[in-house]
């Protein structure tokens, strides 16, 4: 047993949770009040957003490719649901779809004409956030009432974004890590030439993992809009990174399929957390980039580290 | 041949090109029910291309495939391969490291879906795990990259002949003992004796030539992409097996290049290296102004020694003694060779930079003067040395690099398979090249798959298995000799 709980498999996998206890029981260290359900659910509060960007992230890594573009498009997104959506809300959902089919399209080219992912969302990151400014020139707009009354759902007892972020995880690692499909995206980005040789379709594949994406994307909008009540079109620019910073803490790793849903959410909780964190360290906002940085660099080195110890064992 | 209904395979005509070079030159083939099949040839005979195209990774230019009596060559692709019950284990691992070996198994298998697959999937590859390879040791949830690569080897194997509900009929195995050790080597191969005795058909390809007249029931030897002998595997021995392999020797060609032997030792020796995995103490030697071929079958350590010979020029390597400066002519031209940004002539200074600085930049007329001065002595095809050398052919842009090696202050220039794909005509330039810069004193370190560019060695060394298993001087060298030393000793 102890055996185990020492073995580089198992620490890697603990990683993710033993980061988030620790900021956590630092939080409470130095702010004792935090250790509430209003405080936790002020702390948390972007973390339903946040997780579901990550999620969609995830999708993306999976199959070995990277979306530079997720937090423009959940700009967008927040932007048609705060605009068309309240007011026009047929128009809104179709709005919507065809975000999703516009990110199913963009998996399809990818994957057609063998483009490098990074420079293609890249490129698209632009034109989501074109779009987002034409949609909503200026901040404003007002979320739909259900969306309010979905992210301000109480349970008494329990943080809300708790109960939310582990839903997201129950759901999306049934859906990946369980189901016999999931297998097979999974090994699309382990050993894709293996996939295409067991006759699968690589384009089908990469479509329904950027549908999926897209999918998580706009889930994410909404949330965000359902906390702030109005968007903006830069309200989630600085998601991409998030983004791509929770799944590399949460244990993914960049190639070869390997991603973990739970490990992609812990990260994202993690990530927000150390926004309070530096504020009740009294370090100005100015600083708290760079500090997120630096929670991620002692992360990574440490996840390095046991990754050396299983590589010499 | 009429096609009988007992025939799982009849291949008439399969030819298959790539660009230029023919991979396969009309193969005729058959497979009958419940017998195995085995198949071998030396490198690039075409093997695996054949194998490629009847489990429908490769679709054939030409040629009559039937399958199970029907001919399927005009759509035939990997679904209908495996839905004709065919399989085939590739020399390449073609599982996913990322996953189980449950999940892998269900890759493999599009219906097993649905509520419990995990533990359908999971029985059925251990159950034929403990079929084929007993006290094998693998858990139906152990993620593939975390397995040897022996233990990856068995679940790809026992992947092969698991069947839910589709048929099995015929299993390729590509090489499927070369990371096996000799325990589950045999285990392997007395089950594909009993797979065949209850009717299923099996290729078997593998250059340990006992297992292959021991376990086979006929066998088909390629050559040059084409078939060349057929014969049930009784009539052959393992002597007449070789020959059948390599018979057609270039007498007159030979003989050309007999008259370039050297007496070794006459010059002072400047490469000496005992291979890392050697365990007789045989070492590596070459002197100056010789041309050493290293041979043996594919990436049997001759490029691993190369490596050896390259780090130890520079560096202190253990049991590597390297006298004069060396160069290395990659054989991968596009992954370890060319600067595909880089024009022709940048390309062949790069080796050269460190004589053609003025202060701290690159006089860039020195370089276009060397570019010039090679392109006449190689006589490189292109109007513009300035032009990217992506813009000259395969076998210019091989001129290009042996260029920048020969343009350099290297003593020893070392080849690591350097004609792969070079047409004839550049082949014999370089050679006669290599032939000249030898006789002015330079050493060369040869490793080539092809037997008749090994005539153009003084001394060669066959590698098998990372060690040097035989040493033969320019005289002694027979096609025979090296394939006898290349294939292994039955165990």
């Amino acid at each position: 047993m102890l055996n185990y709980l020492s073995s580089p498999k198992f620490l890697r996998s603990a990683l993710p949770a033993a980061s988030l206890l620790l900021l956590l029981a630092a939080i409470f260290y130095i702010q004792p009040r935090a250790m509430s359900q209003f405080g936790m659910n002020l702390m948390l509060q972007y973390a339903v957003p946040i997780a579901l960007a990550t999620i969609a992230q995830m999708f993306i890594i999976t199959v070995n490719d990277l979306d530079l573009s997720i937090g423009p498009f959940v700009g967008l997104t927040a932007s048609i649901g705060a605009t068309l959506l309240a007011t026009n809300p047929v128009l809104g959902v179709l709005a919507l779809i065809a975000c999703i089919a516009a990110y199913a399209g963009l998996g399809a080219l990818i994957y057609w004409r063998n483009l490098p992912s990074i420079v293609v969302t890249l490129g698209m990151s632009f034109v989501w956030l074109g779009i987002a400014v034409l949609v909503l020139p200026s901040p404003g707009g007002t979320a739909p009432g259900w969306v309010k009354a979905i992210m301000s759902f109480k349970i008494p007892g329990i943080p809300f974004p708790i109960v939310a972020a582990a839903i997201i995880a129950l759901v999306v690692h049934f859906a990946l890590m369980r189901s016999s499909y999931g297998a097979v995206l999974r090994g699309a980005g382990g050993n894709p030439k293996a996939i295409a040789r067991a006759g699968w379709s690589l384009l089908k594949i990469k479509m329904v993992m950027y549908a999926a994406a897209g999918l998580f994307g706009v889930l994410a909008g909404l949330s965000l809009i359902g906390l702030t009540s109005a968007a903006d079109a830069h309200i989630a620019d600085r998601y991409t990174l998030y983004a791509i910073a929770g799944v590399i803490l949460g244990g993914g790793e960049f190639v070869g399929g390997r991603v973990s849903p739970t490990g992609a959410v812990l990260g994202a909780l993690t990530l927000t957390l150390t926004g309070s964190f530096l504020i009740f360290l009294k370090i100005s906002p100015d600083w708290q980039i760079g500090a997120q940085g630096g929670v991620l660099i002692i992360v990574l080195a440490l996840r390095a580290l046991i990754n050396r110890r299983e590589a010499s064992a | 041949m009429p096609t009988t209904q007992s025939q799982i395979v009849n291949f008439q005509g399969v030819a298959k090109s790539f660009g230029a070079v023919r991979a396969l030159a009309g193969v005729d083939m058959h497979v009958d029910a419940g017998e195995c099949l085995g198949l071998v040839g030396h490198n690039g005979a075409g093997k695996s291309t054949l194998m490629n195209v009847l489990a429908g990774t490769l679709s054939p230019d030409t040629g009559v495939m039937s399958i199970h009596g029907q001919d399927l060559a005009a759509h035939y692709n990997v679904t209908v391969a495996h839905d004709q019950g065919i399989r085939c284990v590739f020399q390449e691992q073609s599982l996913c490291p990322n996953l189980t070996v449950a999940e892998n198994a269900r890759i493999f298998h599009a219906s097993l879906k649905g509520f419990g697959w995990k533990k359908r999937a999971g029985k059925m590859i251990i159950d034929k795990l403990d079929e084929i390879f007993p006290g094998h040791g693998i858990q139906d949830d152990d993620v593939v990259g975390d397995l040897t690569i022996g233990r990856r080897q068995m679940v790809e194997i026992s992947r092969a002949f698991t069947v839910t509900d589709e048929a099995l009929d015929l299993v390729i195995l590509d090489e499927p003992t070369s990371s096996l050790d000799v325990v589950a080597a045999t285990q392997l191969l007395t089950y594909v004796r009993k797979a065949v005795g209850e009717g299923q058909s099996c290729i078997l390809i593998s250059h340990l030539l006992g297992e292959i007249l021991d376990y086979s029931d006929r066998i088909l030897v390629m050559k040059d992409g084409a078939v060349i002998a057929e014969k049930p595997a009784a009539d052959f021995t393992r002597d007449t097996l070789v020959a059948a392999m390599g018979n057609v020797v270039k007498e007159k060609e030979i003989e050309a290049h007999e008259r370039f032997e050297k007496i070794r030792g006459e010059t002072p020796l400047v490469v000496r290296a005992l291979p890392r995995t050697q365990t007789n103490g045989t070492e590596f030697v070459a002197h100056k102004g010789e041309i050493v071929g290293l041979a043996g079958l594919a990436s049997n350590g001759q490029t691993r020694m190369l490596l050896q010979v390259f780090e130890g020029a520079t560096k202190r390597v253990p049991n590597t003694k390297v006298e004069a400066p060396v160069a290395l002519v990659a054989g991968d031209r596009q992954t370890d060779g060319v600067f595909h940004l880089w024009s022709i002539g940048q390309n062949i200074g790069v080796r050269s930079l460190k004589n053609m600085v003025k202060g701290w930049l690159i006089d860039s007329v020195q370089e276009a003067s060397m570019a010039d001065d090679w392109k006449q002595k190689i006589k490189i095809k292109t109007p513009d040395m300035k032009d990217n050398i992506l813009s000259l052919s395969g076998g210019n842009q091989q001129k290009a690099l042996f260029g920048r090696a020969l343009g350099s202050d290297a003593e020893i220039i070392l080849m690591d398979d350097p004609m792969r794909g070079v047409d004839v005509s550049t082949k014999l330039e370089v050679y006669d090249l290599i032939r000249a810069e030898a006789e002015e004193g330079r050493t060369f370190l040869w490793y080539t798959t092809e037997m008749d560019e090994l005539f153009n060695c003084d001394h060669i060394y066959v590698f098998r298995d990372g060690k040097i298993v035989s040493e033969l001087s320019r005289s002694e060298l027979t096609e025979e000799k090296v394939l006898q030393s290349s294939f292994k000793e039955d165990a």
